[in-house]
């Protein structure tokens, strides 16, 4: 007996009949051939989100974006006009990695006039012009209007900045469509404290998004992390999401979450019950603000949080407490990843405040440790292929659509190289 | 840095090594900790929570005076703490194995 209303054909996946109801194929997340054919036709057309522009407070503020799955390596810079740029972090003379310190595969961030090769002093202005060619006399003719940086599509959706490696990609606002468009006016911008943690997880990259598409599994894995008679409620009743829906390649879940506050107190930890904070997020909203129309789509008042998946792999989580998560994953091998969490908040007013952030931050690492090593249990006997064919419930319909979505880009890719 | 504590916290003086600026500290002395040790910690601090938010309250939050700021991060460290004391019993994450997840970015202040 479900909890929460379902579509009128009776099942959240029935009402998305292409995505079919057999079992999935696992194959797309074993196979190193079929990862090399994800790379360029997925990662390298699709707009990849590589942080807010909050990195990049003033003129000739810069980071650099190490994307191992598209082989470069890109420049995100502020011009002296305060247009947000990108360029390939590559020297026009003999292809010197131009922006970097110590290590050449570390990110590095900063603020410069002009950006100045290490290697033969080339200056390029933050536009991406070569403005000096050091001993120029000695060079042939070398147009310097013609040896700038090269740029990259660079596009801003309410502060998130996007790049695309293909030239021709559609405009990022029409890419990103209707889920995008109902969240214009959320409060991003006054949620500048942020937290962030990197791990490297030994799972293709589809996995982790299928972990975190689905809460299906969170009474189970997580039953320790919650006061003993709670876990056992949870387990109990199993996981409904309140709504799930999908957008072309994108789709979004929203879900109750009554933890924050909690109905009864003596169900979470003390030290939650003290700082009025936990995995939801700290309890007590910092700013009052009218959600937009896409948020809580369907306005429920159980709600607790949406997560939408911006296809590939920018997942954004808006939470009922009006705070952020966001989760990026960034291939690196067929079966390896690197995956990206960042807490945004309202800064804090008070030490109380202060510490319910850090509750938040450091229970989020607590789960997500979790979740990351089942994923390499998971890579590895996926790669037995002794089982190849696997059964989605209808709470893991949006893992069938991603599946299906990455299939369909590599299929037009191959059948563009014919 | 100096890790000294307020004066109005002498009785916590003597766990002034969880005085860690950084979340990768914090987390790298927990899992170097036995459980008697973080239970101990604790146990002291945990009843005294509400006595350093309400003496941290006396100061603005982005200026805290240094010993301030000690008795602060001294709280973070009982934040990551508080995990192997009140669910775990352990200083891991169970079912976590070898799996590592790094602060590259750490709140303020």
């Amino acid at each position: 007996m479900p909890h929460f209303a379902k579509p009128a054909e009776g099942s959240w996946t029935a009402h998305y009949p292409e995505l079919g109801t057999s079992p999935v194929d696992y194959r797309d997340s074993v196979d190193p051939a079929y990862y090399e054919a994800e790379r360029e036709a997925v990662f390298k057309r699709t707009w990849l989100n590589v942080g807010r522009v909050e990195r990049l407070p003033r003129t000739g503020s810069y980071f650099t974006r190490e994307l191992a799955v598209a082989d470069t390596s890109l420049i995100l810079v502020r011009g002296k006009d305060g247009q947000i740029r990108a360029f390939h972090n590559i020297c026009r003379h003999r292809g010197n990695k131009l922006v970097w310190n110590d290590f050449p595969a570390a990110e590095t961030a900063g603020t410069c006039r002009q950006f100045t090769c290490k290697y033969h002093a080339w200056r390029y202005g933050l536009d991406g012009e070569l403005t000096f060619i050091q001993q120029e006399d000695e060079f042939f003719g070398v147009d310097k209007s013609q040896y700038g940086l090269k740029a990259v599509r660079c596009e801003i959706w309410e502060g998130f900045i996007f790049v695309n490696l293909d030239p021709d990609a559609q405009p990022l606002h029409d890419y990103l469509g209707r889920f995008a468009k109902g969240i214009e006016g959320y409060p991003f911008d006054q949620m500048t404290q942020v937290t962030k943690y990197r791990a490297n997880v030994g799972s293709n990259w589809k996995l982790f998004i299928d972990a975190f598409a689905e809460f299906y599994h969170a009474p189970v894995l997580h039953a320790k992390q919650a006061v003993q008679d709670e876990s056992r409620k949870l387990m109990d009743v199993g996981y409904e999401s309140l709504h799930y829906d999908i957008d072309g390649p994108h789709s979004m879940q929203s879900s109750w979450g009554g933890m924050a506050p909690p109905k009864d107190e003596s169900m979470v930890k003390p030290i939650e019950r003290k700082l009025r904070s936990g995995l939801f997020g700290p309890w007590d909203r910092p700013i009052e603000f009218e959600l937009p129309s896409g948020v809580n789509p369907v306005r429920h008042k159980a709600w607790g949080i949406d997560s939408f998946l911006f296809f590939p792999n920018f997942m954004l989580l808006l939470w009922a407490p009006n705070w952020v998560l966001t989760y990026h994953y960034w291939p690196t091998s067929y079966n390896t990843h690197i995956f990206e969490g960042a807490l945004y908040f309202v800064p804090p007013k008070n030490a109380r405040e202060r510490l319910g952030q850090e509750l938040a931050a450091v229970t989020f690492k607590e789960y997500a440790l979790q979740d990351g090593n089942t994923l390499e249990a998971t890579q590895t006997m996926l790669e037995s292929q002794a089982v190849r064919e696997f059964p989605l419930n209808d709470q893991e319909v949006l893992l069938r659509h991603l599946h299906q979505t990455a299939h369909g880009f590599v299929d037009d890719y191959l059948r563009q190289k014919g | 840095m100096s890790t000294t504590l307020p004066p109005e916290f002498k009785d916590l003086e003597q766990f002034s090594d969880w005085v860690l600026f950084s979340e990768g500290e914090r987390y790298a002395k927990r899992l170097a900790s036995s459980m008697d040790d973080m239970q101990e910690f604790y146990d002291a601090a945990f009843p005294r929570l509400d006595d350093a938010l309400s003496y941290l309250d006396q100061h603005e939050l982005n200026s805290l005076p240094a010993e301030a700021n000690n008795l602060l991060y001294l709280y973070c460290s009982l934040v990551n703490v508080s995990f192997p004391v009140e669910v775990w019993r352990q200083a891991r994450v169970p079912d976590s194995g070898a799996a590592s997840m790094d602060c590259i970015l750490e709140l303020k202040p």
